[in-house]
């Protein structure tokens, strides 16, 4: 039998480094010494497994999963949708992927968010979903507004959704933002920047999509997501000490 | 020109920002939406072991208690199997071993309900210790951070244990380790975690 082959080293250069000080609340919370290299075993190659039955199929749909009924939320509506691959091109099927946003305004839900964007009744700005035997997920949702947060005085998030996926395994576990293509503000974002590789830049960045769009219904935008990938076990490992 | 390589890119991480919980953990952003919230029930009622309590805080480079924590928890069951396929073995019903937890907006503290998890393999033939893998993002947080929680009460299996053994600091492998004591005839280990500086936790690139 196989042994189950170990994943990819996560590219380091390609990722944030934790200490990114344009980004200021970084600088107390990045950890001075250098992350100690684990090489995997079975708590980093297994992970929590989702079904169908711990979601529900609205909690996709941002337009309506917390309108009153015959409602729906302001703003430009989209559909969010995409694919999640491994490094090794291979479809990463049945994955629970979460999303939270600010509303068309650019607030957000939430006891801390007091930006004086007004609330709108019909949206949460949450939504969850698993992809498909190939990968494939979709969300509809109105598309944010940018905001201004507190980082120098006059720092303006670019539109964003947040994303969080689990993949199958614990050490492919990730949470990004998906932004949007022609926005300004992405390239004088300290958040966006804190990222070293301009193609992990446009990597983030969702494309319009015109031919996934309803017409005179709904905008869609591409967003494909990127999971580490596990090595193939052609040869077995030397082992160790041996 | 050699051949290209034609691998994927791994998406880039970025912080989930003060609002995690809208997305992670809406009832405690102040709102509920979904029927069920995921990552609250770690063991489930059927699973076998002890049943214990894990609490602690974050703290930042000030040593303040840091109030927008999100801290996800993987584990094995009693047994060292863990809930998925290449997990080594059967699981009780009901067990995910999977748990979300976020920290309390105003004292910065958080705890989980679970079982003690039993060793599990470690690799070329080896036991690793009983532990958690803990994954912990946060405003300010770029990059998700990984960390592993064992237990103090575990001394020799700990002393073996390649993990903590490949820290070659013995003084940091401290910070890995809970601290068992007993309340109210519940078994609770603390667990505070330090980003940095005097103390600072362990973390992992795994
Ligand atoms: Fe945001």
């Amino acid at each position: 039998m196989l042994k189950p082959g170990e994943y990819h080293q996560r590219d380091r250069d390609r990722q944030p480094p934790a200490l990114t000080p344009d980004y200021k609340t970084s600088v107390s919370r990045s950890p001075q010494y250098a992350l100690i290299s684990l090489e995997n075993t079975v708590s980093e190659i297994t992970g929590p497994v989702f079904g169908q039955t711990d979601i529900d199929p609205l909690d996709k749909d941002l337009l309506h999963n917390y309108a009153k009924p015959g409602e729906s939320a302001i703003g430009e509506r989209i559909i969010l949708h995409g694919r999640v691959l491994d490094e090794n091109a291979r479809p990463v099927p049945n994955t629970l992927i979460e999303i939270w946003q600010a509303n068309a305004g650019g607030r957000y839900r939430h006891r801390k968010d007091t930006y004086l964007a007004p609330i709108d009744p019909n949206f949460g700005g949450c939504g969850r979903t698993l992809t498909d035997e190939e990968g494939y997920y979709h969300f509809r949702t109105v598309k944010p507004g940018a905001y201004p947060w507190r980082n120098r005085v006059n720092n303006w998030r670019p539109a964003h959704v947040h994303v969080s996926i689990f993949g199958s395994a614990f050490c492919q576990r990730l949470i990004t933002q998906c932004y949007f293509e022609g926005d300004p503000l992405i390239p004088i974002c300290p958040i966006v920047n804190t990222i070293p590789d301009p193609d992990a830049i446009a990597q983030l960045t969702a494309k319009l999509d015109l031919n996934a769009t309803i017409p005179l219904d709904t905008i869609a935008y591409r967003f494909d997501i990127v999971l580490r990938g596990r090595r193939s076990t052609l040869f077995e490992n030397r082992l160790e000490g041996n | 020109m050699p051949q290209e390589l034609s691998y994927l890119k791994e998406s880039a991480s970025q912080t989930a920002g003060p609002y995690v919980h809208i997305g992670l953990a809406p009832g405690a952003a102040g709102f509920d939406i979904y029927e069920h919230e995921l990552g609250w029930d770690i063991a489930g009622p059927n699973a076998k072991g002890e049943r214990i309590r894990i609490e602690g805080a974050v703290t930042d480079g000030m040593g303040s208690p840091i109030k927008d924590v999100l801290l996800e928890v993987w584990q094995a069951n009693a047994d060292g199997n863990f809930a998925h396929p290449e997990g080594g073995g059967p699981v009780e019903d009901g067990f995910r071993g999977w748990g979300r937890v976020i920290t309390d907006f105003e004292t910065g503290e958080w705890g989980f309900d679970t079982i003690k998890p039993g060793p599990c393999p470690g690799r070329n033939g080896g036991v690793q210790a009983p532990h958690l893998s803990l994954w912990l993002v946060s405003r300010g947080i770029n990059i998700g951070l990984n960390t592993r929680m064992y237990f103090d009460d575990e001394t020799d299996a700990n002393a073996k244990d390649p993990v903590l053994n490949l820290i070659e600091w013995e003084r940091r492998r401290a910070t890995l380790i809970a601290k068992r004591r007993e309340r109210d005839g519940k078994i609770v280990y603390r667990f505070d975690i330090k980003l940095q500086g005097e103390g600072e936790t362990v973390f992992f690139d795994i």
